[in-house]
């Protein structure tokens, strides 16, 4: 791609980027607006961010959403990477079914996923119910025998979509790894724990690191799975957001998405920073 | 020795048997099952009611893509061109929107849609409603005075005393929901395929003798289309599924796919049996669509998923 972009090319591009943040600006700006409208201009203030933080709700929701997002991260960056090895060593025969199953939850559509999972969930909590009662009877035992979706629910679902795109980010770094390495390290009398520890988890890294970031995006931005798992009692940040904007407006809506737009605003600068210097040292480096 | 490492996968083919495979085996047997448990084909049979809605879903969702198509490939193929640094930057402006939640965005455009709200507030301050009433009623007098000379009836009823124009609650603001939601998805995979194109291909061909034009129709199009077809499935299934969007911005008018399953799930109308089938019949065809243009276009889309 030699040639330059005409002028036309960057009026379009311009026009795309407006398009694109137009709406996201406006928000921010009626997130300072002292009134509950959210298209009349009535002057500044910090209000809304006064009571989204005395918001018992919100806050909470949060903390669901951070903790069910962390969890749900650690638990499928190991397994997600054990997977991947384990598909790797495996033959063709094996392997290419199993990545298969492994993309359906991102291929299909969240809502079927979340429909299924539901569907599962409640058949599942029918057969605890059944058997709790059994159990109840025969030995008297004081087992419920009724269960509900919650977050042990919600964080299954998390893991069960979260963990493909870790295998996905791993896999490729697997394919790019040095075959005989393994063999090398053995044969200078490295054993299987430390040629896993010491060769294969050290190449495999940053693929490990790029699968850990997206499943962490994933679960904090989902909804739609959310919605399904979650039961009515437990709610994520999203679930909340879509409440909100289902009843009433409300500008603490605003002031959300002000905060968040402006965390991964500096989350990104700062990733993008680091990556450049880093460009910038090795470019030194080598001349 | 290569048994042994691949027992590590061991743990998550159980996890997905118990929590992938069995819940879509769930919605099949639902789907062909009665309320009280027996096989029935009565799911299917019911569905017909709601052709409508399918065909709307599969209608916006078709447009979205298209807008999305339209919009994404020219931005794609401009962004490419440019130097890495302006690459950089305009990559994290594409990516910087997606982060945000979905819900968010669409609420951003409730405001600006309203019919009180910053877009009609807008028009009006600068005369285009006036101008819209002003037409109308031009409009009006021609198709009178055409039904008059002619017989036909065509409408004269146009509202001229427009206060605002409508767009909030219409298929047109979910279509808008929609490309403004899943665009990036769109312009992501197709730049990443036309980053990777070999650029000798290229030289080759302006050596031979080719315009620009012809350049981009015989070499860097075809190329480039494993990433418009991993575009497009990114845009048409989320689009056809979607219920938030159409809920936000079409007001419970325009009820999509999504909706209806939604409501079968978690509604007032809870019958999970026509759900499923809903479910199942809506992923059959995203699924033939699929297939059927992967043939279309030799498919190497997983590929460029990463």
């Amino acid at each position: 791609m030699k040639q330059r972009s005409s002028i036309l090319d960057r009026l379009f591009m311009g026009l795309v980027f407006f398009f694109l943040y137009a709406p996201i600006f406006l928000l921010i700006i009626f997130s300072f607006n002292d009134s509950k409208s959210r298209t009349v201009w009535q002057g500044f203030t910090l209000d809304w961010y006064v009571e989204l933080f005395q918001d018992s709700a919100i806050m909470s929701s949060i903390y669901t959403t951070l903790l069910v997002s962390v969890i749900a991260t650690v638990v499928a960056t190991v397994a997600g990477t054990f997977a991947a090895i384990g598909f790797y060593n495996m033959r063709r025969r094996w392997r290419n079914p199993l990545i298969t199953i492994n993309n359906i939850p991102m291929m299909s559509a969240e809502i079927v996923m979340g429909v299924s999972l539901c569907l599962f969930f409640v058949a599942a909590f029918g057969l605890f119910g059944t058997a709790a009662q059994w159990l109840n009877n025969t030995l008297g035992t004081n087992l419920p025998t009724r269960y509900y979706l919650g977050f042990p629910t919600l964080l299954i679902a998390h893991i069960t979509f979260n963990t493909p795109y870790v295998v996905l980010a791993v896999m490729p770094k697997l394919q790019q790894m040095d075959k005989h390495l393994v063999e090398a390290a053995q044969d200078l009398g490295c054993t299987w724990r430390q040629a896993f520890w010491k060769v294969i988890i050290p190449e495999i890294k940053p693929g490990i690191v790029n699968g850990m970031l997206i499943a962490f995006t994933m679960s904090v931005d989902d909804f739609v799975i959310s919605y399904f798992t979650a039961g009515s009692s437990t709610s994520t940040l999203a679930m909340t957001i879509y409440g909100m904007t289902k009843k009433r407006i409300s500008p603490k809506i605003n002031a959300v998405s002000t905060l968040l737009f402006v965390t991964v605003l500096i989350l990104l600068v700062i990733v993008n920073v680091r990556e450049a210097h880093q460009a910038k040292a090795k470019n030194a480096a080598r001349s | 020795m290569k048994n042994r490492l691949s027992l590590l996968a061991g743990p998550y083919v159980v996890w997905m048997a118990l929590f992938v495979v069995a819940p879509i085996f769930l919605v099949v047997i639902y789907a062909f099952s009665s309320a009280g448990g027996g096989f029935t084909l009565d799911n299917f049979a019911k569905m017909s009611t709601y052709w409508v809605v399918f065909v709307r879903s599969f209608e916006l969702a078709l447009i979205a893509t298209f807008i999305c198509l339209l919009i994404g490939y020219p931005l794609a193929y401009i962004m490419a061109k440019e130097g890495p640094g302006f690459q950089r930057i305009a990559m994290v402006l594409i990516m910087l929107p997606m982060w945000m939640n979905f819900l968010l965005r669409t609420y951003a455009w409730m405001s600006i849609l309203e019919n009180t709200g910053l877009l009609n507030q807008f028009f009006q301050a600068v005369g285009i409603i006036d101008l819209g009433n002003l037409i109308n009623g031009w409009l009006n007098n021609l198709c009178a005075g055409l039904n008059d000379l002619l017989g036909l009836s065509l409408n004269t009823a146009r509202d001229t005393n427009m206060e605002y124009f409508k767009m909030i609650n219409t298929s047109g603001a979910v279509v808008l929901g929609m490309v403004y939601n899943y665009l990036p998805f769109m312009v992501l995979p197709i730049y990443s395929v036309i980053m990777k194109l070999d650029h000798s291909l290229l030289e080759a061909a302006r050596d031979l003798g080719a315009s620009t034009g012809r350049v981009f129709r015989k070499v860097i199009f075809p190329l480039s289309l494993p990433g418009v077809l991993s575009g497009i499935t990114m845009v048409f299934v989320p689009s056809v599924s979607t219920f938030a969007i159409s809920r936000l911005l079409g007001g419970g008018n325009e009820l999509l796919l999504g909706d209806l399953i939604e409501r079968q799930f978690l509604g007032s109308a809870y019958n999970a049996q026509l759900g499923s089938a809903i479910s199942l019949v809506m992923m059959l065809v995203v699924l033939i669509c699929m297939y059927v243009m992967n043939r279309f276009g030799e498919g190497e889309e997983q590929a460029v998923m990463l």
